[in-house]
């Protein structure tokens, strides 16, 4: 008999900060201008269709993909183009920006309505026209995702609504708030890509969900579209990382998915939650991936919300807008605390796969000191994929990508268990991150 | 200006110097035991002790040019781990000389705490035990707490008397199980009590700072082997520095496997030589010279050990590439 993985989650427990739970989604509008990146996704991004003094309306498609992986960008306000030009994106990279000054009419473009969908490649179309990607943080364009490798077949949907990582609850506010879109999305998802199962997976912080989507669930039980084997709700024990990819298909479905694969390689296909429901919003409407809900929270703010804004919109001018600092924040992170990235100038904009805006206070922002390893084994205990933090570590610490490989430094997830639990304070997951480079650069294990 | 860093941006409120904190409280038990049984010179071995090594430290640290590192506390415990091992009589010194073999030799050379290859407690007892092979055999005790035999004509009652431990008596004059357990009787000043080891003990488990794998695998086959050639369980337990080396020497987390197959493995490598050891061999030091053993291994059973990635590629194809 093969020996199975047992299906016990090693991970952590960080502090939850959830307070943000009760804040309903806002609408935050309003803005005299936004600069919107041309490339916020996985794979190559986009070329502009727009140049300095045209006018643009919301929905408008402003960007053209360049790549089978791209999905288009369309403008979030209206007005005139200021300006189209390069400039550093919060993950380091150089992309084009489109400036959008606003002319304060919030004019909806004639190209928004509803996609006519027949088939399955027509459904993929419409997602990717939509300018979809994955909302849960990685940016992975969706209608790759639904399109598996030649010889696999999707067989489970899993909605991910574990939102595992402290202070963020816009996911949780979005089941709250939009229950028959997400079934919507669930059922649109699974009649066009005939997906049979669909598991909504959610923490036990989360209870409260269970009877709002079980009575959507009921409600659309027996419909002709929806899904044989039906949707079904899985309640997870909350810890951190759950929400992650591949821990939650072995936690939901037992199913490994192997190193360097992806979900489709198991028959599973994983959406973020709020990217479920964006399907349904847009085949209602036809309204593009224009804006984006958002918690902004961190120790440093002043009245924590979930905000709905448009994508391009200037994190200071979000954070004003919502009640502003009652302190100068020393680290602004986009996305949670465990995964997100601390960003470098507060004129950022927020792209399409935050989920979060936390500021922190000098206490949060410390940088602790780090001394050396007494391999207590912590990290070890934590790695959810199993891996050894410590291990890694020092091999990239010497540049070994022999080591490294043998380690198998790309089978981390990045989910920084091994770092949060370091009594040490060591900066693991940085350094196997630069594993993680040396490898690439070396070739393939 | 915004500070930048890598993720994740929140740690947990556990640190190194709480850990070695942790366990010299655990250890504050033993050192009140060591008191009532070998009187206030047994208290003097251990300040000697954990001072000596404290400066030891302080001053290797500023001899190589290198970053203070006397506040991570680890040097405290290395001194209340070496005080433990040696008789209440022994010649103060000696104590410097070990402490000085434990910190500068076994630690500093090789890089300071985490990248000692060796238990530096466990290993500098041997040195002294070989070095000085009488004044480090030569156990005693209060004489309320020594044999009949034991006792000389005109003692005070508050002098030391030398005493064998109880593994070295002839069978008439082993003490009582209960006083095995309080630790009424001869022996290295923190070994004797297992009632005052045991408190540490569990107040270690319940701070998350040790599990029980190590100990318990380590006392279980040590025991359970004895018994199979026919030894009695109970005494080979309670007797020797069983019980102060598996929970708070063969756990030192820099010399022991940090997987769980790796601390069994490690457990039942130390009690095989201790079993041995204690069974078939003539000199004394049974424990340290396993653990010091074990110590040694201990890189090679961390690879053997370490933990296969979920979803890894460990087949074929794999080798053939390497």
């Amino acid at each position: 008999m093969r020996f199975k993985w047992p299906k016990i989650l090693q991970g952590v427990h960080p502090r939850q900060n959830k307070n943000t739970v009760n804040s309903a989604i806002f609408r935050l509008r309003g803005f005299d201008s936004v600069s919107i990146p041309l490339d916020m996704q996985i794979g190559s991004g986009c070329e502009s269709l727009v140049k300095k003094g045209d006018p643009v309306e919301i929905g408008q498609k402003i960007g053209e993909p360049l790549g089978d992986w791209s999905v288009p960008v369309h403008a979030s306000i209206s007005g005139t183009v200021k300006s189209v030009k390069r400039e550093i994106l919060s993950d380091g990279t150089h992309v084009e920006y489109v400036n959008i000054e606003s002319d304060g009419k919030e004019t909806v473009s004639a190209e928004v309505s509803p996609p006519e969908v027949h088939d399955r490649a027509g459904f993929v179309a419409a997602v990717r026209a939509s300018g979809l990607v994955g909302l849960g943080g990685a940016a992975f364009p969706t209608h790759i995702k639904m399109q598996p490798p030649p010889g696999k077949t999707l067989d489970t949907l899993i909605i991910n609504a574990a939102e595992c990582e402290p202070y963020i609850t816009s996911d949780h506010r979005i089941c709250l708030e939009y229950p028959e879109q997400i079934i919507k999305g669930i059922m649109l998802t699974c009649h066009y890509l005939d997906i049979p199962t669909a598991v909504i997976a959610l923490e036990d912080n989360k209870r409260d969900l269970v009877s709002v989507l079980q009575a959507e669930i009921d409600k659309v039980k027996g419909a002709p579209d929806y899904p044989a084997q039906g949707i079904s709700l899985r309640v997870l024990p909350t810890q951190y990382p759950t929400g992650a990819e591949k821990v939650l298909i072995r936690l939901v479905n037992d199913r490994i998915v192997p190193e360097g694969g992806l979900p489709a390689d198991v028959g599973v296909l994983v959406q973020n939650v709020g990217t479920i429901r964006y399907i349904a919003e847009y085949f209602e409407t036809g309204m593009p991936l224009v804006t984006k809900i958002v918690t902004i929270d961190g120790s440093a703010v002043s009245s924590p919300a979930n905000l709905e804004v448009p994508i391009g919109a200037a994190i200071v001018e979000v954070v004003e807008k919502s009640g502003g600092c009652k302190i100068e924040a020393a680290k602004v992170i986009m996305g949670g605390p465990m995964m997100g990235v601390a960003i470098d100038d507060l004129s950022r904009p927020i792209l399409k796969h935050n989920n979060a805006i936390l500021m922190l206070d000098e206490k949060d922002a410390a940088l602790p000191k780090e001394i050396a390893c007494i391999q207590c084994g912590r990290c070890t205990r934590a790695c959810p994929m199993l891996l050894m933090p410590t291990t890694l570590d020092m091999a990239a610490r010497i540049q070994d990508c022999e080591k490294l490989n043998r380690y198998h430094v790309m089978n981390c997830i990045e989910c920084g268990c091994c770092t949060y639990v370091c009594p040490s304070k060591r900066y693991l997951l940085q350094n196997i991150r630069i594993g993680k480079t040396i490898v690439r650069q070396t070739g393939k294990s | 200006m915004l500070r930048v860093s890598s993720s994740p941006h929140i740690r947990d409120n556990s640190s190194t110097q709480r850990i070695m904190l942790d366990v010299v409280l655990a250890l504050i038990p033993m050192v009140i035991a060591s008191v009532f049984i070998f009187g206030w010179r047994s208290l003097l071995i251990y300040v000697v002790s954990v001072a000596a090594s404290v400066v030891f430290e302080a001053l290797s640290r500023i001899v190589m040019k290198r970053e203070q590192t006397i506040n991570d506390l680890s040097a405290i415990v290395t001194g209340l781990l070496l005080a433990a091992g040696l008789p209440a009589n022994y010649p103060i010194w000696m104590v410097v000389i070990g402490a000085f073999i434990a910190i500068v030799f076994v630690k500093q050379l090789f890089g300071g705490l985490g990248s000692n290859f060796a238990n530096p407690a466990v290993t500098a007892r041997i040195v002294l035990a070989v070095s000085f092979a009488t004044e480090t055999s030569s156990f005693s005790v209060l004489p309320q707490y020594a044999p009949q035999s034991a006792l000389t004509a005109g003692a005070s009652q508050l002098d030391l008397v030398t005493s064998a431990t109880p593994l070295g008596m002839s069978a008439a004059e082993v003490p009582s199980t209960l006083d095995l357990f309080l630790g009424r009787h001869a022996g290295s000043i923190g070994e004797v009590s297992i009632i005052a080891l045991l408190i540490g003990a569990v107040y270690l488990v319940a701070r998350g700072v040790i599990d029980l794998w190590i100990p318990l695998v380590y006392m279980g086959t040590t025991v359970g082997l004895i018994t199979l050639v026919g030894g009695d369980p109970l005494f080979h337990l309670l007797t020797g520095a069983l019980v102060l080396a598996a929970f708070f020497m063969m756990t030192d987390y820099v010399t022991s496997p940090t997987t769980v197959v790796g601390k069994v493995v490690f457990a039942i490598g130390g009690a095989l030589l201790t079993f041995l050891l204690r069974m078939y061999s003539s000199m004394p030091e049974g424990v340290s010279y396993s653990i010091l053993l074990m110590n040694i291994l201990n890189p090679h059973i961390e690879r053997w050990t370490a933990h296969k990635t979920i979803g890894g590629n460990y087949g074929k194809k794999r080798r053939q590439v390497s």
